[in-house]
């Protein structure tokens, strides 16, 4: 019972995610793989994405300080991190990857840094709303989870 | 992997089951991929580096069903990853990217990817995979199942009813894709083997290919069977089935060949001077060429027994039948002179200086059928041909006029180009006599030509053995010509359509005669009269020729060698090659030739050989 507002309040949490664009249908193919024998399945993949995108974003820092910028490989290191970031479902920082490798195919640098630099606020602000989520989610128990509302 | 494995996992619940091997250097992806997989029920295997994938896979590569690997990777490159495995384990390999451009799908398929998607994966998308897995052991199986060529008579047909180069080239693409295809279902096959297994492929050495066309040799193209040949050549490790399939190509090549030879012959019949001597040169020694070549005495036996003495050139069957198949066909066939003398080959390029144009030289040269027309002795009609009424030598090659003295010395086994010269001049018209002649001599390739093929066999060594283009064979050119040739032009014209070269049709359609046809001038009415008449060569028979005369009817008639073509110019087109390409002088034998012609396959196309008349 004192469960119910929680889960009503991680029940609301998510929806607000999706509604706000931080998360898409991705997201909820991840869910779907949720069962008994892996109920933090949501949870292990998104701990692994920012454990690699952080590697990523590291790479991505460096190659903008470097003068003149490389494009090209500009390019392919974001290339990775849109690949992670969609199979999460994370969708603005998808949404920012894919304009900051256009401004790549167009060498524009001034519109590469400034994506970069939004793409991280992304990250950044996607990383903590799913780090709340998930720790209300596991207050409220694994069989919480996997009748968590699609 | 084989059904009968997948089978023993479990068939009935495949796709359950089925082995994945799943590669992506995001970790993120990778895991996702992975889970998904599984919640499809495949069994999965996951890596992060592609090296490992591939030395996975090369450990067993029974050990997976199916490979699923991201495009872009750090270690190696998803493509080339694709292509290795697609050669080395020929599994189904599904490409994943997060980039959807059409230019890397493209890539995807060409490199071999049976699917490619698009990341972030869903799983619906997952649960289909299996298809592929089904899809290629099917295919798989019915490779191997049928041993045919996918359009084993598609070349054929296009190349007996064309007269036009075009045909000819047509036919050729598709003998090529013929063999190629054939490669792939002998391949198919041995993937069949009961041993499941691949047998080590037998590699046809020139050695090897040697013992080859001597055993068909031996026994005559067409009592040529696997079983005897492989009894005949003793090799060990050898299987009738390897001969077998081995025969087929070969069969096919000297079909090939035989077109070209058969302008050849036509060629220098054309440049037939009055020579008699090359005529029956031609026909001797075309043939008797041939027999030393395919040692298919039966070639030219049958060849000249159909072919009534009459003098005419009917016996040059031209060897020359060497499948001149890319005659050009302005290509008056410069059958130079075929000299008596047999010189074989070189006199090739003699004949070049006929040609007004084209290349036409290079048709005789081509091949290394030396005619020896000097040795026409050939007991039939090869005498015959001197007699050719009107073979005025000089007229023998109206059409580029220099045909006329077309000495088709050349011609190394295709005694038909000897007696073009004088065949052809058997039209009377002298011109288009000379050509017919001489194309007949040349391009007639007795049907049994083929035997000799044997040695003109791809590899082209192989005509060294035959003794010169008697590889002519291909070129059923035979056409009996023997009859065909006979008197004057009209004759030819009749005759032509008789059933030599009818005969020969049969076997010439084969044949791109087309190029083959030595205008002998006009005065055929473009049938291969001229050829026919060469056919008498006797030494049509092995000889690629077949017939270049006769190739052409251009009516339309067996195309055989119909020297229709030749009709017009009066000249030999025999070899396709534009003069540039000479065939190796004296290839002195119809493998020189042939390969020779082989080369110039793309421009003999046309060879028709003309006569100016």
């Amino acid at each position: 019972m004192e469960r119910n507002p929680m889960r009503r309040q991680l029940a609301s949490m998510r929806k607000s995610l999706f509604d706000q664009g931080y998360l898409d249908e991705q997201f909820m193919e991840l869910e779907q793989l949720l069962d008994d024998a892996n109920p933090n399945f949501v949870e292990e993949v998104v701990t692994l994405y920012y454990r690699d995108s952080a590697r990523l974003i590291l790479n991505l820092d460096r190659a903008l300080e470097r003068r003149p910028l490389d494009f090209s490989k500009l390019d392919g290191l974001m290339h990775q991190f849109k690949g992670s970031s969609s199979s999460i479902g994370a969708k603005k920082v998808k949404a920012e990857s894919t304009l900051f490798r256009e401004y790549c195919k167009s060498g524009n640098a001034e519109g590469c840094m400034r994506t970069f630099q939004q793409l991280k606020k992304e990250y950044a602000t996607l990383r903590k709303k799913l780090e709340t989520y998930f720790q209300l989610a596991r207050q409220i128990g694994p069989m919480e989870s996997a009748n968590r509302p699609k | 992997m084989t059904v009968e494995q997948i089978g023993s996992e479990g068939k009935d619940q495949f796709p359950i089951g089925m082995r994945v091997l799943a590669v992506d250097d995001d970790p993120t992806c990778l895991l996702l991929l992975g889970t998904l997989l599984r919640r499809c029920q495949y069994h999965v295997t996951t890596t992060s580096q592609a090296k490992t994938a591939l030395k996975m896979l090369r450990e067993n590569k029974n050990k997976f069903d199916l490979v699923i690997s991201d495009v872009h990777m750090p270690d190696m490159d998803g493509f080339k990853l694709l292509e290795h495995v697609g050669l080395e384990m020929d599994l189904p390999v599904i490409m994943l990217s997060a980039n959807g451009d059409t230019k890397l799908v493209m890539k995807g398929i060409t490199h071999g990817a049976c699917d490619y998607l698009l990341k972030p994966v869903r799983i619906e998308e997952l649960q289909n995979i299996w298809q592929h897995v089904v899809r290629r052991k099917k295919k798989d199986r019915c490779n191997s199942g049928s041993k045919e060529k996918p359009h084993p008579d598609s070349g054929e047909a296009a190349g007996i009813g064309n007269v036009d180069n075009n045909g000819k080239l047509n036919k050729k693409r598709k003998d090529q894709n013929e063999d190629e295809d054939y490669e792939r279902d002998e391949n198919g096959h041995d993937n069949e083997d009961p041993s499941a297994q691949k047998k080590p492929r037998v590699v046809w050495s020139v050695e090897l290919h040697r013992k080859f066309v001597a055993a068909v040799n031996q026994l005559g193209i067409d009592k040529a069977v696997p079983k005897k040949i492989l009894e005949l050549m003793n090799v060990e490790k050898l299987t009738r089935e390897n001969v077998a399939s081995h025969l087929q190509k070969f069969r096919l090549y000297l079909k090939r060949i035989s077109c070209v030879a058969n302008q050849q012959a036509n060629m220098a019949a054309a440049l037939g001077t009055a020579d008699s001597a090359y005529l029956r040169m031609g026909s001797l020694n075309g043939l008797g060429n041939f027999h030393t070549l395919a040692g298919s005495d039966q070639l030219h036996n049958a060849a000249f027994r159909s072919f009534p003495p009459s003098g005419v050139l009917g016996r040059l069957n031209t060897p020359a039948g060497l499948g001149i198949r890319g005659l050009p066909s302005p290509g008056t066939i410069q059958l130079g002179h075929v000299q008596n003398s047999g010189n074989p080959t070189n006199d090739l390029s003699k004949l070049q200086s006929f040609v007004p144009g084209n290349h036409n030289t290079n048709i005789l040269q081509g091949m290394p059928m030396s005619l020896e027309l000097d040795r026409l002795q050939h007991n039939k009609s090869v005498g015959h041909i001197g007699e050719l009424p009107t073979t005025d030598s000089t007229t023998v090659f109206p059409g580029s006029g220099n045909l006329v003295d077309a000495r088709i010395t050349g011609f190394s086994n295709n005694p038909l180009l000897g007696v073009t010269s004088n065949s052809l001049m058997l039209e009377g018209s002298s011109q288009q006599a000379t050509s017919h002649t001489s194309v007949s001599a040349i391009g007639f390739q007795n049907g049994n030509a083929l035997s000799d093929f044997t040695s003109i066999a791809p590899a082209s060594n192989q005509l060294q053995d035959s003794k010169a283009g008697s590889q002519g064979q291909a070129s059923p050119i035979n056409c009996n010509a023997g009859q065909i040739i006979r008197s004057a032009p009209q004759e030819w014209n009749a005759p032509r359509k008789d059933a030599p070269y009818q005969s020969h049709a049969s076997i010439n359609s084969s044949i791109p005669i087309n190029s083959a046809m030595i205008q002998l001038g006009q005065c055929l009415d473009r049938n291969n009269s001229i050829f026919h008449k060469t056919t008498d060569l006797d030494s049509v028979g092995p000889l690629n020729f077949v017939d270049p005369l006769s190739i052409k009817h251009g009516e339309g008639d067996n195309s055989i060698m119909e020297p229709s073509v030749i009709e017009k110019e009066g000249y030999l087109m025999f070899q396709p090659r534009p003069h540039g390409s000479h065939v190796p002088d004296n290839i002195g034998s119809l493998e020189d030739l042939a390969s020779a012609m082989m080369k110039q396959e793309g421009g003999c196309n046309g060879y028709s050989l003309r006569t100016s008349i």
